[in-house]
């Protein structure tokens, strides 16, 4: 087992390259750039105004030790039937520490066109394509990623067709070190009037302040119809980041979800582009943080057809010292007439030392558009509080009551009934269990 | 609906009509930015010590400094050695020491630009301070003020006449160190006007500045200073003009507001600048720091109509220092052919049960690109405060540009901020509902358009309301097919 420890990562790691060379001397280019533009940029800072709000010095303290090999952690079967999702009827793709686990993954039968598969399993052609949706980002990040990324998930799915179940990706960071970072790197491409759901959730097995730097990359073809869950519960030492870069066919629908709820910082970074007519976009989030926890969504949704709908709905729950940031941008280019665009952010501070912070902007050149945004901040609200008082309820149970609406709202969002029941479930016995309710 | 045609069809005979040149001598500082100009212009003013160094400290602070690159506006970059930083009309001797004795070329200036500066226009109720490129031309009403104990006057009046009051406040809410455009202000600000309230007063008229810049080459850095003290309450209106010309011309000011306990004032402006033509050539560039501070119960309210300059910059701020203080903030924005605006409000609750609101509308027709930024911050001692905040766009036309760009920030859970924006054109439904009752396209648009600016306008003092109404009607000649 060996293993890179220097400070910096934009001295170019001679041996980690060497390693990933042999997985694929194509991509060599693609991780020669990151690291060059990773060492132009280096960590974003406050200054930054994409990262204003984040600091991510804490990550750029620790020790650079990217798992290019498996850590070599038994895992079993039983350690995972537990994890969130481990029971649902699905295609399971297991990824350890960054590297595909073929042992605890299961792969039934999909129909002949869909392919699910892991990156080092040596697809053709997709070193030309990998970078391709991700490359206009300047967000340092994905630089590294580019570098150092080890496996991760490849789903294509031919036209026409449909994931005959649900396709699970499931990423647990099990090392005892800090600084260990696994660079995860996926690619889904979905046919034109394809069918599908997608999920992907995020896992620690250990304490220690460990990173996840996922990027995905998803082309949607025309008529496609696809769901993308996000589920993010690592342990409140981890730092998770993770970038998606979607391209939308020609009347797509495609809702993303992000439910995060654990990690010390987690940033999601979602760039959406709406190129062709009659796409309907949702991207929907729901953060639950306590204690130090920060969740950061940024996302820019570009417009740049017309006749096409993007919706946003994010909701925080912030307790303790916590922090919520939203930064959300729609970008309605010249020509992209009849744009419906629509944002809200809601956030709910339970406690004095939360803080949330919040922009939703619109950049509009086009003037038959709809776009309104809208966001709130405050505590719960008391005439709400009364009104069920006055019908009965004492004081904690209508606060309860509110609190599991406010989340509640963004959950049942979600369209795969098990999935819903499974989140809506796991998000309201969190909430009794950790929130000061009473 | 007839007679404001008319109005129109009047206004629109010459598109810009306060671009006229007045042909006075003046005395201009060489072009160039030195600590000699600054010492020029403080040895010009005949100021104290303190004030030339605080000038120089900001000085040497600027040269550090780097102009800022985020605002959403594209120009070239400004050359600030390209620029005279003092030109005044010549006087003779003296200098005049009442209105009587003002060369009649700049009254005259004043009367084409409606201006009532002559006492005879008592009728009109409102003060006036006339700024004539760096210097003030002249101040009415000043001996009725004064039983008041108002003090209202020209800035540099004031540092001879009032240095205590002016030590004590200049600088306290925008500090020389404040942004790059603050900044150069400190150190080269040439002349403004300085409002005084007493404790307890309500000043008794309307006071207002008339900002005119008429020389080439110059760039105007005026400062304006408000002290209302504790209970009093004055309400002030800005109004600004400028010729045509080719070059761009800047335009960098500053404005102070400082109310005490239980203090309100209330700042409405009508920015005319002249925007430059349908091709971007010429206009100003109006970069403006303006900030208010509120003490305990006190309230500032700005109101703002924004149609000229090639380029505004200007977010009017509040610092809801006190408790129970309201800051309020009504803007509405115009932008045509080339135009750039990137404005809006800073909201900053500090005290316990403090209020803030917002409103802003923008309009963008022909090539205009319009900005809200915008931000309310909520401190952790900030127990109950309460922001509503309100952005709406109007599209004209598909090539302009509407955006919003609002930044919350709350650290108490018990303050209570919401946040709304729409972005909508004008519907054909709606001018063809008009047409059918017999308005013409044009009217109608105006309409529509005045229809939404209304909430901002009845702010307004009344002629101020009419003035603006009637140049939202004239800025917008022409931006529909």
């Amino acid at each position: 087992m060996s293993q890179l420890a220097t400070t910096n990562p934009a001295v170019e790691p001679v041996e980690a390259f060497t390693k990933l060379e042999q997985n694929g001397a194509a991509l060599m280019p693609l991780r020669k750039a990151g690291l060059a533009r990773f060492s132009d940029s280096g960590y974003p800072t406050l200054r930054d105004e994409d990262w204003r709000f984040t600091n991510v010095k804490p990550i750029a303290e620790l020790p650079f030790r990217p798992t290019i090999d498996p850590l070599g952690q038994a895992l079993g079967q039983e350690q995972l039937g537990n994890v969130t999702f481990g029971q649902l009827s699905a295609d399971r793709l297991v990824f350890i520490d960054g590297h595909f686990n073929a042992a605890l993954s299961q792969i039934g039968d999909q129909s002949s066109g869909v392919t699910v598969t892991h990156l080092t399993s040596g697809l053709a052609g997709l070193e030309r394509e990998l970078g391709s949706l991700s490359i206009g980002d300047d967000n340092p990040f994905v630089a590294l990623n580019d570098a150092f990324f080890t496996d991760g998930a490849v789903i294509q799915i031919a036209d026409g067709q449909r994931l005959a179940k649900p396709v699970h990706l499931l990423f647990v960071t099990t090392a005892s070190e800090d600084g260990e970072a696994a660079h995860i790197r996926n690619w889904i491409v979905a046919g034109a009037n394809t069918q599908g759901t997608i999920i992907e959730s995020h896992l620690s097995l250990g304490q220690a302040a460990t990173v996840t730097n996922v990027v995905t990359e998803s082309r949607i073809g025309d008529g496609a119809n696809i769901e993308h869950i996000k589920f993010q519960d690592q342990s409140n030492r981890a730092f998770h980041l993770a970038s998606l870069h979607s391209e939308l066919g020609r009347d797509a629908q495609y809702t993303f979800h992000s439910i995060a709820l654990g990690a010390r910082l987690s940033r999601n970074n979602l760039r959406m582009r709406l190129a062709q007519p009659g796409i309907e976009c949702i991207l929907n989030g729901l953060y639950m943080l306590r204690g130090q926890q920060l969740a950061d969504h940024h996302m820019v949704v570009e417009h740049a057809a017309p006749h096409c709908d993007s919706h946003e709905y994010f909701n925080g729950i912030l307790d303790d010292q916590s922090r919520g940031v939203f930064h959300g941008r729609i970008l309605v280019q010249p020509g992209a007439q009849k744009t419906d665009a629509k944002q809200t952010n809601k956030n709910l501070l339970l406690s004095d030392d939360a803080t949330a912070n919040t922009k939703p902007q619109l950049e509009i050149y086009a003037d038959d558009v709809k776009c309104t945004h809208g966001a709130t901040i405050g505590e719960m609200d008391d005439d709400a509080i009364f009104y069920l008082r006055a019908r009965g309820l004492d004081t904690p149970t209508a606060r309860r009551m509110l609190l599991h609406g406010f989340a509640g709202e963004i959950v049942e969002r979600i369209r795969h009934d098990a999935v819903r029941e499974e989140l809506n479930a796991l998000v309201l016995g969190r909430l009794e269990a950790v929130h000061k309710l009473d | 609906m007839r007679a404001d045609t008319d109005t129109i069809d009047e206004f629109v005979a010459s598109d810009y009509k306060y671009g006229f040149v007045t042909d006075i001598e003046s005395e201009s500082l060489e072009p160039g930015l030195g600590e000699e100009a600054v010492r020029f212009i403080s040895a010009k003013k005949k100021e104290p010590e303190w004030l030339l160094e605080w000038r120089l400290k900001a000085f040497r602070h600027w040269e550090k400094l780097e102009c800022p690159t985020w605002p959403h506006v594209k120009y070239p970059p400004v050359n600030f050695q390209d620029i005279s930083y003092y030109s005044a009309p010549k006087k003779k001797g003296d200098g005049p020491k009442s209105l009587d004795e003002v060369d009649p070329k700049l009254l005259e200036t004043y009367e084409k630009l409606g201006v009532p500066l002559h006492e005879r226009a008592r009728l009109a109720g409102v003060a006036v301070d006339a700024v004539f490129d760096s210097e003030s031309i002249g101040t009415t009403f000043k001996a009725d003020l004064a039983k008041e104990g108002v003090i209202f006057c020209s800035i540099s009046e004031a540092v001879q006449e009032h240095p205590e009051l002016v030590k004590k406040y200049l600088g306290t809410v925008v500090p020389y160190t404040d942004n790059f455009y603050a900044t150069l202000n400190s150190a080269v600000f040439s002349d403004g006007s300085f409002v005084y309230i007493p404790k307890g007063t309500r000043c008794p008229m309307e006071l207002s500045t008339y900002f005119r810049i008429n020389a080439a080459n110059t760039g105007q850095f005026e400062r304006t200073l408000i002290i209302a003290e504790e209970g009093s309450h004055v309400s002030y209106l800005e109004g600004c003009t400028a010729p045509m010309r080719d070059e761009n011309q800047l335009h960098a000011a500053v404005v102070e507001l400082v109310a005490l306990d239980n203090a309100e004032i209330k700042y409405s402006t009508v920015q005319n600048w002249y925007p430059g033509d349908e091709e971007g050539r010429g206009g100003i560039y109006n970069f403006v720091t303006k900030r208010g501070i509120c003490k305990t119960n006190a309230k500032i309210s700005w109101t703002q109509v924004e149609t000229g300059s090639a380029i505004t910059w200007k977010y009017p701020s509040v610092i809801l220092k006190g408790d129970n203080s309201i800051g309020e903030f009504y803007s509405v924005a115009l932008t045509n052919n080339m135009q750039q605006a990137d404005t809006g409000t800073k909201m900053v609750h500090l005290g316990k049960n403090t209020r803030s609101t917002i409103v802003s509308k923008g309009i963008s027709a022909g090539r205009g690109q319009n900005s809200y930024r915008g931000l309310v911050q909520v401190g952790k001692k900030a127990t109950n405060a309460r922001n509503f905040s309100q952005c709406d766009s109007l599209l004209i036309g598909d090539q302009c540009g509407a955006h919003t760009f609002p930044y919350i920030e709350a650290k108490n859970p018990s303050a209570n901020i919401e946040h709304e924006a729409t972005t909508s054109k004008i519907g054909e439904d709606q001018i063809f509902y008009c047409n059918q009752r017999g308005l013409e396209t044009q009217d109608a648009v105006n309409m529509i358009v005045n229809g939404f600016c209304k909430e901002v306008f009845r702010e307004l003092p009344m002629e101020f309301a009419m003035e603006a109404q009637k140049l939202l009607d004239v800025s917008l000649e022409g931006s529909v097919g």
